[in-house]
């Protein structure tokens, strides 16, 4: 079924749009990332232009992350005091990234820079949770099932002042690293216009030392708001949210998630990891690509005036 | 004796501006388009999926028909819209964007149907004075540029277009009955965007324009899709809010959903 996307301007086959919304929604539920880095490249390769990939990218994730933090506010494995304080670093990083982004722009490399961020901190990201995972895992057959986890791994983070109690994660940390966490999402999120689960499940887990149960569900608190937050921007400053297109997103987006909240329940906290670990690496290989294998076309065209 | 001789210059001076009027070729033609649409509008739906536009018409003349041969060109051009073309180039390793070319304004949409190759029936001059060829139409809107060599770019926006279905050539698509009664059918891609649509009609003898002919084609978008549109533009917070509405509803409805599937 073709259909006519009256912002976009560009006719796409709808089930195809339901299609990549589900997919993009089954990661959601699964790891607790927005898949905005998912989505986007997605986007462009049928043939959205970029900026409406960008912004209705955003306002898909509102849906699906909505979708997924429901069903764990359910379960309870939602840390609404540590989401609070990282959206709170995270819209003031978001606001920065902004600013960052017109700077680049300004300089005319602002595409370079955004391709080199997702390969750098995807791939980064990528292997360290792969070795990590995989590591507990093998150590997790050695030394039989049930061992617990050390979590309170006093690190340099621990020693800073401003301590708040966060119950559900079972942490007593300085709020400074919650915040510097959040605003570091927050400004990455805004030059590779995604909403940065990618970056903040890791960020959870291994600089705060939260536990696996609460992360995603903390993540995703963190992700609806600070991506609604992006939408609302984007249709205000630039009018690229395509409803119809976001609709059609959402409507696969939103079952996706609700599978993958309940395939995640299923499956093991180590395999997870792995198996976002393996996925990033491989959006982050295409993307190395992309950048060191020569274009079969080497002009392009992008609407609008460049400075 | 002067002064009659003025006056009776005075007197003749309308007829002599008259009859050279009737003398210049150009202020009468001989030959005149008498065309028409098959529509002078198209609206875009939901379901819109291209359309096809039929143009046709007769020539008109007073005088019997010229021994030379007849041909018919017909332009569209969609609205121009600005456009930038990057290059890349290999720096340190990586496929960089180093050169970059603006457009002011590039039509979003042009194609030319004709009823026997270009090159054989339009001369190069009058395809500069008329702009009718692809790389003509695109370079009446040459804008600025940081490089010093602008034809690749404008070449590689034709190139795009045309992999595109964009910018098309139809060299034969024009069918011409008995040098009178011509016809062109002229389909609309699926991606159009909004605006006045430009169709020129020219008749051409041994490569020069004897006759020419213009039609606007509206195209727009017409109820849901005219709603969003408008509303985007014109009250885009309220749009906004309701992008993030129906998001956030579609979220909750599904999770409910679910809900109720696993408890069953």
């Amino acid at each position: 079924m073709q259909i006519y996307l009256p912002i976009a301007e560009v006719v796409v086959n709808a089930f195809t749009l339901i299609g990549l919304g589900g997919i993009v929604g089954l990661m959601s539920g699964l790891f607790g990332v927005g898949g905005g880095f998912l989505i986007t490249p997605l986007l462009f390769f049928i043939g959205i232009p970029p900026a409406i990939a960008v912004a209705t990218g955003a306002n898909q994730v509102v849906a699906s992350s909505f979708s997924a933090l429901l069903a764990h506010v359910k379960r309870k494995s939602v840390d609404f005091r540590m989401g609070w304080m990282l959206l709170a670093g995270g819209l003031a990083g978001s606001s920065l990234g902004v600013m960052l982004f017109n700077m680049l722009q300004k300089l005319g490399q602002v595409d370079l820079v955004v391709q080199l961020c997702y390969v750098v901190f995807l791939g980064l990201i990528g292997a360290m949770m792969l070795q990590e995972s995989l590591r507990s895992l093998r150590r997790a057959k050695q030394s039989g099932p049930i061992r617990p986890m050390r979590r309170h791994q006093h690190g340099w983070v621990h020693r800073w002042p401003l301590k708040m109690k966060f119950r559900a994660s079972g942490l007593y940390i300085s709020a400074i690293p919650v915040l510097l966490v959040g605003a570091c999402v927050g400004v990455l999120g805004a030059l590779m216009g995604v909403g940065g689960g990618f970056i903040m499940v890791p960020a959870m887990i291994y600089l705060l030392g939260m536990p696996t149960k609460v992360v995603i569900g903390t993540s995703l608190f963190q992700i609806t708001f600070l991506s609604a937050y992006t939408t609302l921007m984007h249709a205000v400053y630039s009018n690229t949210v395509d409803v119809m297109l976001a609709l059609l997103l959402i409507i696969g987006g939103v079952t996706g998630a609700q599978i993958g909240t309940g395939l995640g329940a299923k499956l093991r906290a180590e395999q997870l990891r792995i198996l976002l670990a393996l996925l990033v690496l491989v959006v982050c290989g295409k993307l190395a690509l992309d950048l060191f294998l020569r274009p079969s076309e080497l002009y392009s065209l992008t609407p609008g005036i460049l400075k | 004796m002067i002064r009659a001789l003025i006056a009776l210059l005075a007197l003749l001076a309308p007829c002599i501006a008259l009859a050279q009027a009737y003398d210049d070729p150009d202020a009468a033609p001989r030959e005149k388009i008498v065309a028409g649409l098959s529509r002078n509008d198209v609206d875009i739906t939901t379901s819109f999926d291209g359309s096809d536009i039929i143009i046709y018409g007769a020539v008109k003349r007073e005088t019997p028909i010229p021994y030379d041969t007849l041909d018919v060109v017909v332009t569209v051009e969609g609205p121009a819209r600005a456009i930038t073309i990057r290059h890349k180039e290999r720096r340190f390793g990586i496929w960089v964007n180093t050169g970059k070319v603006s457009v002011g304004a590039a039509p979003n949409f042009y194609v030319v149907a004709t009823t026997r190759p270009l090159d054989q029936i339009l001369d190069p001059a009058e395809d500069d004075r008329f702009r009718i060829s692809v790389p003509l139409a695109i370079r009446a809107y040459a804008g600025t540029s940081s490089v010093e060599d602008v034809v690749p770019y404008t070449e590689a926006l034709v190139r795009l277009r045309e992999s595109g279905g964009l910018y098309r050539l139809d060299e034969g698509a024009v069918r011409l009955a008995q040098d009178t009664l011509f016809r062109a059918d002229v389909q609309l891609p699926a991606n159009l965007i909004e605006g006045f649509y430009g169709t020129r009609i020219f008749l051409l003898r041994q490569g020069k324009v004897v006759a020419t002919f213009r039609a606007p084609i509206e195209v727009r978008k017409v109820g849901l899709e005219r709603w969003l549109y408008r509303l985007a533009r014109q009250q885009p917070f309220i749009y906004g809010f309701m992008s993030l509405a129906i998001a956030v509803l579609a979220g909750w409805a599904a999770s409910a959903l679910f809900r109720q599937l696993q408890r069953r």
